[in-house]
């Protein structure tokens, strides 16, 4: 199961991961994090399909994507 | 069973938070480009050149040797440092400023003299760091604020595709303009840079990736707002795709 | 060691390949070109790089990248060529890298003329560019001069990590002369661990004259100040020609400048007059201690230059306080001879000249 982790002191609230994800499993946080951004997070890691579009538009480098399954590279990123 | 990392940060970033603004593009392509370090094994033997503009501080985002060029002169530097040391691999990044204002003679003669160096082109068709102005890559009709009307083509003339200026050359080498205004174009992007590091690597010829980006700040747009200008603008007047490649005919 | 008759634009070619450089980065501009011209024929006989930029802006930044990827580097050019580097001149102290530049220095100010001048002064003492930094200057006055100052440019510019200038004018650039070069004494660079050249297993090597914190800006400032004051100290250089006894009047002079008086002072000699000549080979740092010394045991100081007065300010900053200061200069490309300065130490000896820098009193002035 594909887990994504976001780093809230990271975001910077821009909100290209909630566009990317193809699943619509990303929001916006209600609470600011340390530097005032309302920063993504995950709202259902259950329905994560591990594509990482959400890492790929990230320009903070906030999210890294994690996974238990075995991973056949069927293409190079 | 162990959970393995399928997406994380690339050796050859930092991890200092960058002081770009939320949403901008710059942090994507910085992050294009560490990769292509990373996988064809470049970061210990890479010298980066950072220009004037918002990426004047790229030297503190990226974990490899870099120079600090006055504004526009970053391709000269890199000349010299690879006419130095031929060894190492050597790329600039430079914004509308920089690569197609000041320096367009630099870029010209180096990609004219074949300099097997790597330029990563930032447009985003505004001057970001100086607070907006306009730049020779301004959509017509675009408001900024030494246009504050707009751009009027009669006075200022049309914007430059610096992709397409730099194909014409004869001297062989890569030339892609490409986006990353959306996921699936982030990774075309990413194959691009990547595409340009590896001819370096093999000493090929002459790169340039000029990437299409957002400006949400200046533009005066969120960031989802400022992808949708990009595509719905800029793509039109700056058609994206493989210009020159050194497998052409001279 | 035997001595061969070159051109001194060729010879300044083949002094920095025997001070080991091998990367020349240039753009042509007369009286100079030469230097390119030789440098294309000889660079590659030596596994060196010689390239032709597309204008001086270029030149002078590629020699940026060239240092700081850890090469002896330098470029020649002239008077107009050196405003267009200026920018670059200033990054390259800024950045503290080892660069030599030689400027051949014709008539301006703008376009000028093509025949030699010694209008550059300022610009090469004073600053050029923009900020707080100095070139150390070595003003050669013949061709031999020009080959050892070249030589030792390269030297102190890595010994200080700073940009060096050898101010050259267009005689010395077009004259032929017997040269020698000494290529057994040069001393091999040192090592640079700052260069960037691949960051394996050390922190990262970054060149740069960007300070936004002002406590950085000031330190690198500060630190640069002690290069100076260092040379100050300890690169001082000049020549004394007959200014141990007391004399009427001690003429400073320069480059070929110095030459062309020496020849006046001996015939002045000869009559019996007392003259004597100071010639700063630095011309940065200016040796203020041995011209206020000679001045000392002179009546007046006369400034001799191809230039309507510049290194003439430096002498009345140099002269002791009260010393009258004269000053003789030719422009245009219009080279005085030996009369010339002759006929105007005389006047100054005869209290005809009048003297440099006093304002008109109020009553002159109406």
């Amino acid at each position: 199961m594909p887990k994504v982790l976001i780093e809230p002191d990271r975001c910077k609230g821009c909100e290209l991961c909630n566009a990317a994800c193809p699943q619509q499993i990303l929001a916006m946080s209600k609470e600011i994090n340390t530097k005032g951004y309302f920063h993504a997070l995950v709202t259902d890691q259950t329905r994560c399909i591990g594509c990482r579009l959400c890492a790929i538009s990230c320009p903070d480098v906030a999210i890294t994507v994690r996974t238990h399954a075995v991973r056949y590279n069927l293409f190079e990123y | 069973m162990t959970a393995t990392t399928i997406f994380g940060t690339p050796a050859s970033l930092t991890d200092r938070i960058t002081h770009y603004c939320p949403g901008c593009t710059h942090g994507i392509i910085h992050r294009l480009v560490a990769e292509s370090l990373d996988e064809l094994g470049l970061r210990e033997t890479t010298v980066g050149i950072a220009p004037v503009g918002c990426a004047v501080l790229a030297y503190h985002y990226f974990a490899c040797d870099f120079q600090e060029a006055a504004h526009g002169r970053a391709p000269a530097l890199a000349t010299g440092t690879k006419r130095a040391r031929p060894d190492l691999t050597v790329f600039t990044y430079q914004g509308d400023g920089d690569l197609a204002s000041i320096g367009t003679a630099e870029l010209i003669h180096a990609a004219n003299r074949g300099e097997k160096i790597t330029i990563i082109f930032v447009n985003n068709a505004i001057y970001g760091m100086t607070g907006g102005q306009m730049a020779p890559t301004t959509m017509p009709g675009q408001v900024t604020s030494t246009s504050p009307a707009g751009r009027d083509v009669e006075l200022a003339g049309y914007p430059l595709r610096v992709a397409e200026l730099v194909a014409t050359l004869r001297t062989p080498s890569f030339v892609e303009r490409v986006s990353v205004h959306s996921p699936r174009h982030i990774i075309n992007a990413k194959r691009a840079v990547r595409q340009a590091f590896e001819y370096q690597k093999e000493g090929r010829c002459f790169s340039l990736v000029e990437v299409l980006s957002t400006c949400p700040t200046n533009w005066g747009l969120t960031p989802l707002e400022a992808l949708k200008w990009l595509e719905e603008n800029m793509l039109p007047y700056y058609p994206l795709g493989v210009k020159k490649s050194p497998d052409d005919e001279v | 060691m035997a001595k061969k008759l070159m051109k001194g634009n060729e010879a300044i070619g083949e002094a920095a390949i025997q001070a080991g450089c091998r990367h020349y980065f240039a753009y042509p501009i007369t009286p100079q070109t030469e230097v390119a011209e030789y440098l294309a024929r000889r660079m590659p006989e030596v596994d060196g790089v010689f390239l032709q930029a597309e204008s001086e802006v270029a030149a002078s930044n590629m020699l940026f990248g060239a240092s700081s990827a850890g090469v002896r580097t330098f470029t020649s050019s002239s008077s107009p060529g050196i405003s267009l580097m200026s920018e670059a001149i200033s990054y390259i102290a800024g950045a503290q890298l080892p660069v030599v530049f030689i400027n051949i220095v014709r008539g301006g100010p703008g376009l000028g003329g093509i025949l030699p001048a010694q209008s550059d002064y300022f610009q090469a003492t004073k600053g050029g560019g923009h900020g707080d930094y100095h070139l150390l200057v070595f003003g050669p006055s013949t061709v031999q001069e020009a080959v050892d100052h070249v030589i030792l440019a390269f030297e102190l510019a890595d010994k200080y990590r700073n940009p060096v200038m050898v101010l050259g004018d267009g005689m010395i650039g077009q004259m032929m002369e017997p040269v020698a070069f000494p290529a057994a004494d040069v001393s091999p660079p040192p090592p640079k661990p700052w260069a960037t050249v691949g960051m394996k297993n050390r922190p990262q090597n970054l060149i740069r004259s960007l300070f936004l914190n002002p406590d950085e800006l000031e330190q690198n400032n500060l630190e640069l100040r002690a290069k100076y004051d260092a040379m100050e100290r300890d690169e001082v250089r000049f020549e004394s020609y007959l200014t141990d006894e007391d004399m009427d009047v001690l003429v400073v002079a320069y480059g070929t400048m110095a030459r062309i008086a020496k020849t006046a002072i001996d015939a002045l000699r000869e009559g019996g007059k007392r003259v004597g000549l100071l010639r700063p080979i630095t011309l940065f740092p200016f040796p203020r201690q041995a011209v206020r010394e000679a001045a000392g045991r002179a009546k007046s100081v006369l400034a001799v230059e191809l230039s309507t007065g510049q290194m003439v300010e430096d002498v009345h900053w140099a002269a002791p306080d009260g010393m009258p200061v004269y000053f003789f200069g030719k422009v245009g490309g219009n080279i005085p001879a030996p009369e010339d300065i002759s006929d105007e130490i005389s006047k100054v000896l005869d209290g005809r000249a009048t003297r440099h820098g006093v304002e008109p009193r109020p009553e002159e002035a109406s």
